[in-house]
């Protein structure tokens, strides 16, 4: 099919057909690595992962098909239930508190003009760390007798938790830790805010808006594109949360102590034990369906919402 | 427009509703002094709780053993041994040397493969375009874990498991990001431009080598640098393939330093922290360096998402 909008006259009709057949011919071969790829390692492997996921396979014999068994087991199964209401809940904190914090650094590096490069370097920095440092870092940091944060609250007169010790306070570390690591949003947001017409909180402030008013009908509606894809982007990160985590509290430590690693198990952790380290492939698979209809479902239910703020309203949520 | 003036909320803004007149250039202009002041003090407060972490690890790597979580920040006593310690109890520089290879071969195979099938997408009008390239955004959503297992046995039965190969291999059928982000710059590129070339005689994948990839450099250094950092801080890939420790890359290495040094129950934490004080510092000096491509890769991902 000629694509092109000039109709030429008829004895060029056939030569710029015959030419947008070659060009499409490129086009195709320009391609081709990718479409190789995907058919290679995204759409096969998602095939036979599904596959996988209704048989018992340990790599060394071959699949054995159990029709729902491994879904059963997982409905069932306190350790994956574990894991799933820890990530949930870690995602439940970490998102809004990252977009909330980020916003805010934000808003400062908009306002200190050229000073906010230097700033901007600051905040990004441990985004370069290596999570696995981040990960070592941080579990000294939250030690409960020397770590830094508790000699820190010690300061203000603050009986600092067990971080990396009880139970409950896992997660919260786990959060402390993860909000070190929030440069990219701030970079999104910054440039976003970057990005809205002086003019329009020129005219509002000649309506008479006040600070709020402008932030709230001019800021927020401008960033909410920025807002909205942070929303999904860092969730869909937190809820596949492994390395930093991995690297505290997994591994071959001898998880020495009081301390049950049940209460640091995340999802893909546990997703990543059942198939390397206890070779259940088909269980492991029918876990990562099931996280990918979880991430499917919220993903589309956070598009439905924001289909409704996104440059209409100000309010994300 | 609201004209109604509600109170501030907390961390909002404050400003004052000054009366509309001749407006500043700078946004900074209609704000009292005082203000600003109090902006850079709110900016250096959080600056220093960034800080903090880095130079409490660094003046950590640097004591006895015994002052390791001694209070304060400060390297005292002075122990730099600590490093040539760590170099010494495990191949550090093996890692090290393993983490530039995978690194220089994963970032190089993701540009060159991600810029020759963004050139496609760009350039060409052809059948099934949009949805291809709406497949390509897609697959940017996938959970890794759902290919995981069965890439491993794809490795796995090509006899390359405990090889490094699997570490940079994949990308070098084009990664949906970097095909998104060069898109978007060959898109930027008059066609015109390339159709005068056609018509001297040029093929595509000469427009594509001589001009189109040249034209389009600082947006292969974004893809590059960005690859370059991925690949470095993986922990996920060298778990799953690699056995030898002579193959670790320095995460997968730093790792088992943790578990051997750390709660392996030797205690030995300054040897822990100098090793991590050598991962990290490359990627800190590549971020000074490139500084610009990661800034404007997250900021151009971040607005046409």
């Amino acid at each position: 099919m000629a694509t092109t909008t000039v109709t030429p006259a008829v004895p060029g009709r056939r030569r710029r057909a015959s030419l947008a057949r070659r060009e499409a011919r490129w086009a195709y071969l320009f391609l081709a690595p990718w479409i190789v790829g995907f058919l290679a390692f995204t759409a096969g492997p998602m095939i036979a992962s599904l596959w996988l996921s209704f048989t018992e396979y340990d790599v060394i014999n071959s699949p054995r098909f159990t029709g729902l068994d491994n879904y059963r087991q997982l409905m069932s199964d306190p350790q994956v239930a574990r894991s799933l209401g820890n990530t949930v809940y870690y995602t439940a904190l970490h998102v809004p508190l990252v977009m909330a914090i980020s916003l805010g650094l934000a808003l400062l590096l908009k306002r200190v003009g050229r000073l906010s490069g230097f700033f901007r370097t600051v905040f990004y920095l441990p985004v370069m760390t290596p999570a696995v440092a981040v990960g070592i870092l941080f579990l000294l940091l939250l030690n409960t007798q020397d770590g830094l944060i508790n000699r820190g609250l010690a300061l203000v007169g603050i009986d600092g938790p067990s971080w990396t010790t009880d139970p409950d306070w896992v997660m919260p570390g786990i959060v402390l830790m993860s909000l070190w690591s929030l440069g990219s949003t701030v970079i999104i947001y910054l440039a976003a805010l970057q990005g809205v017409p002086r003019d329009l909180y020129e005219a509002a402030q000649l309506d008479g808006a006040g600070a709020w008013a402008r932030f709230r009908h001019v800021t927020l509606p401008m960033i909410s594109g920025a807002l909205f894809f942070t929303l999904i982007v860092n969730t869909i990160a937190s809820l596949q949360m492994f390395t930093e985590v991995y690297t505290m509290y997994f591994g071959n430590r001898q998880t020495a102590g009081s301390f049950s690693s049940d209460a640091a198990s995340f999802y893909v952790i546990h997703l990543f034990r059942e198939a390397f380290q206890f070779l259940h492939m088909g269980f492991a698979s029918a876990m990562a369906w099931l996280l990918f209809l979880i991430i499917l479902v919220i993903t589309l239910v956070q598009v439905k919402l924001g289909n409704r703020f996104v440059y209409y309203e100000g309010e994300d949520r | 427009m609201t004209t109604t003036s509600q109170p501030p909320a907390a961390g909002a803004v404050v400003a004052p509703v000054t009366a509309p007149g001749p407006v500043r250039q700078d946004d900074d202009g209609r704000r009292p002094r005082w203000q600003r002041v109090l902006f850079v003090l709110a900016l250096v407060a959080a600056a220093v709780v960034f800080l903090l972490p880095f130079v409490w690890l660094v003046g950590a790597s640097l004591r006895p053993r015994e002052y390791v979580f001694a209070p304060g920040l400060l390297p005292t006593p002075f122990a730099p041994d600590n490093y040539a310690r760590a170099w010494d109890a495990m191949p550090l520089f093996t890692w090290l040397f393993n983490s530039v290879v995978v690194g220089v071969a994963a970032a190089a195979a993701a540009t060159l493969s991600s810029a020759w099938v963004a050139f496609g997408f760009a350039y060409f009008r052809f059948p099934g375009r949009n949805l291809l390239f709406g497949l390509v955004l897609a697959t940017m959503m996938l959970p890794f874990a759902v290919t995981m297992i069965p890439t491993y046995l794809i490795w796995n039965r090509l006899g390359l498991v405990d090889t490094q190969v699997p570490l940079w291999a994949g990308n070098l059928f084009g990664s949906a990001f970097y095909i998104f982000l060069l898109r978007q710059f060959f898109l930027s590129l008059p066609r015109e431009y390339f159709e005068a070339a056609r018509v001297d005689g040029a093929g595509y994948p000469q427009l594509f080598w001589r001009m189109a990839f040249p034209l389009v450099r600082p947006a292969l250094l974004v893809a590059f640098v960005f690859e370059f950092k991925a690949s470095w801080t993986d922990l996920v890939k060298p778990l799953i393939y690699l056995r030898n420790e002579q193959l670790y890359t320095l995460p997968r290495g730093l790792k088992v330093i943790l578990d051997r040094f750390g709660y392996g129950g030797e205690q030995q934490w300054e040897v822990v922290l100098a090793a991590s004080v050598i991962a990290t510092v490359p990627m800190i000096i590549l971020f000074f360096l490139a500084q610009r491509h990661f800034v404007e890769g997250i900021a151009t991902g971040g607005r046409k998402g």
